[in-house]
């Protein structure tokens, strides 16, 4: 009798195999495919652009892989990206290289802006903070620890220890952070609360008085209170909004970038025109950047290297 | 019913799959001793540094001017979390075993048993959540600190996660001390007190050996929750109140976003061998304790 039974379940994977075939075939292949790598800060967003764009466009599949900026720009100038994703702009010699490889300029294109912000319990009495004074908070062998040096009387005793809350060294804001804030050659001190998400750190510090964290402007709430950001103490400190960030007088803000070759042929610049639509900058905001408001910035990149 | 050809066929491929599930358990510690002592070896027969890795709590290993894998701190936090879980797991599972194999009726006892077994069923991110958001503030709230992600807090939820295994094996053992020992100690007229601590646990005592050791392994070896309760903060830990990080919570946390086979990639395989080398050595002398209850007898 028992050999029936399997006979019945050999029938049934023959046959779950075939169907399984059946499917492949039968997806419709996209006539177009955009490839889009780069930046590990943006890739999540891309990828989120590239799921929504395929229910517009039907025929046209944007893939896209992480890797890095410098991975995305190496691509466009050995042809294989039609998009490369960059959270810092193209250097120098990258441009040059480019124009002599494929004999065309690269187009830039800010789609975003990455904007940290400092948050503290909303408890705290504190409302801005400098550079210098961050670094010293975070960087190793930092001389601040205690929230009396930056002159702060915590309200609640016992808690003039400075929690100090960073990321897991795997994210891209914990890298930025480290560059803009500790120092490009110095690191984070140890001892930090190192945590999983943006949601983990403004959650910490909202509950807890004496702590300071830093992430995303998009995940301000309300138990927690961001700190307006000077470059030294004394000078005017600046609040992080989205004004502020398009002015480009916050100071830990970064646009994102992305470049293509030359003016991209028309299914690609349809693509680059749909970022700009307000569906994918709501995405774009859903993620934790700061949307481009202004509309559509292009600019051949050349202008500006040559301001420089 | 006469047995046909493909009836036989059938037996004898049943067999062989079996012989092959028993076997493929020493296929897969062998697989896994080699792959994890290849990722690692590279690195560890060349640029590392030993010394700087047991001595030192620097742990930067993605640092723009200064590389340094000093696991001090890492090997520290899983000591004293899983110290910690240990020191309350201990006197609660072996104290529960004593109950169940000598006190309860037989119907309480079915009813803990199964309570008990269903504990261990709880998946470890189900605890560590726990830890995450119930204890935290718990903590929080009682101890009046600032942060509920602490030793206190992995330890607890260790401890809770390994005292089902210290229960069940701790139980097994005692159940095999032959009822002719309580019987004599009952008509020597001794207490249940002084049957317990001076017949019963003397006579289990390499059980419950075993049965602590497997939960120290299981506590060691933990990653999920206390990735999620500890606070993943590299320090020396000082109280009991501090957030620390664990070696597997490292390996978690950072394995994912390394560039295969480079430096920091072949540390984190280099943390996977002590912690394979510590559970080993843990289960060995568990099995060898066992292993003796069994020759006495």
């Amino acid at each position: 009798m028992g050999h029936k039974i399997f006979f019945c379940m050999f029938v049934f994977l023959a046959v779950s195999c075939l169907h399984k075939v059946d499917v492949e075939n039968s997806v419709d292949k996209p006539a177009r495919v955009i490839q889009c790598a780069g930046s590990d800060t943006i890739v999540n967003v891309s990828q989120a652009w590239a799921e929504k764009y395929r229910e517009i466009e039907k025929n046209i599949s944007v893939e896209v892989s992480g890797g890095g900026s410098g991975t995305g720009i190496a691509g466009l100038m050995n042809g294989t990206l039609d998009i490369a994703n960059s959270s810092r702009k193209i250097t120098h010699e990258e441009f040059e290289k480019i124009v002599k490889e494929r004999g065309k300029e690269p187009v830039e294109h800010i789609v975003g802006y990455d904007a940290l912000a400092v948050f503290v319990n909303k408890n705290n009495p504190i409302e801005e903070i400098s550079l210098e004074e961050l670094a010293e908070i975070y960087g190793e062998n930092g001389t601040i620890e205690r929230w009396s040096q930056l002159g702060i009387n915590m309200p609640v005793p016992d808690r003039d220890k400075i929690i100090v809350t960073s990321r897991q060294s795997n994210s891209g804001t914990y890298f930025y952070f480290r560059e803009v804030v500790v120092g490009k050659k110095r690191d984070f001190r140890l001892g930090t609360i190192d945590l999983h998400g943006s949601k983990e750190v403004v959650e910490l510090v909202g509950r807890t008085i004496n702590a300071i964290g830093y992430t995303g402007m998009g995940y301000a709430r309300d138990e927690v209170k961001m700190l307006r950001i000077s470059k030294k103490r004394g000078e005017k400190s600046i609040a992080a909004s989205i004004d502020s960030v398009l002015d480009h007088s916050y100071p830990i803000a970064r646009p994102l970038f992305i470049y293509t070759c030359g003016e991209p042929p028309d299914y690609v610049q349809k693509f680059i025109d749909w970022i700009y639509a307000e569906e994918a900058q709501d995405l774009l905001m859903k993620s934790g950047f700061v949307p481009v408001k202004l509309g559509k910035i292009t600019n051949v990149v050349k202008d500006k290297i040559e301001k420089r | 019913m006469k047995r046909t050809f493909l009836s036989r066929a059938l037996e004898y491929l049943i067999e062989l799959i079996i012989k092959l599930c028993g076997i493929s358990a020493v296929i897969f510690i062998f697989a896994i001793f080699y792959f994890v002592f290849r990722e690692g070896a590279s690195f560890m027969f060349g640029k590392f540094k030993p010394l700087e890795f047991f001595t030192s709590p620097e742990w930067y290993p993605t640092s723009q001017s200064h590389v340094r894998y000093g696991a001090l701190a890492l090997i520290l936090g899983t000591l004293s979390v899983t110290g910690l879980a240990m020191a309350i797991a201990v006197p609660f599972g072996i104290g529960a075993a004593i109950f169940i194999s000598e006190f309860c009726s037989s119907r309480v006892k079915e009813t803990l048993k199964i309570l008990i077994e269903l504990l261990a069923a709880i998946p470890s991110v189900v605890w560590g959540f726990i830890g995450l958001t119930v204890m935290n503030s718990l903590i929080i709230r009682i101890f009046d600190v600032p942060i509920g992600l602490t030793i206190l807090n992995g330890g607890l939820i260790l401890a809770m996660m390994s005292v089902p295994i210290i229960v069940s094996i701790g139980e097994d053992a005692l159940k095999a001390v032959p009822d002719a020992y309580r019987e004599a100690a009952e008509a020597m007229g001794a207490t249940r007190w002084q049957i317990i601590t001076r017949i019963l646990l003397p006579a289990a005592k390499n059980g419950l050996l075993a049965a602590v050791l497997l939960g120290v392994g299981r506590a060691v070896g933990e990653t999920m929750a206390v990735l999620m309760a500890t606070g993943h903060s590299i320090r020396i830990p000082s109280s009991i109140f501090d957030p620390v990080r664990t070696l597997t919570a490292t390996i978690a946390a950072e394995l994912g976003e390394t560039a295969v086979h480079s430096e920091h990639y072949q540390v984190l395989f280099i943390i996977g061998i002590l912690l394979f080398v510590i559970t080993f050595v843990i289960n060995l002398t568990a099995d060898f304790i066992v292993k003796g209850i069994r020759e006495k007898k």
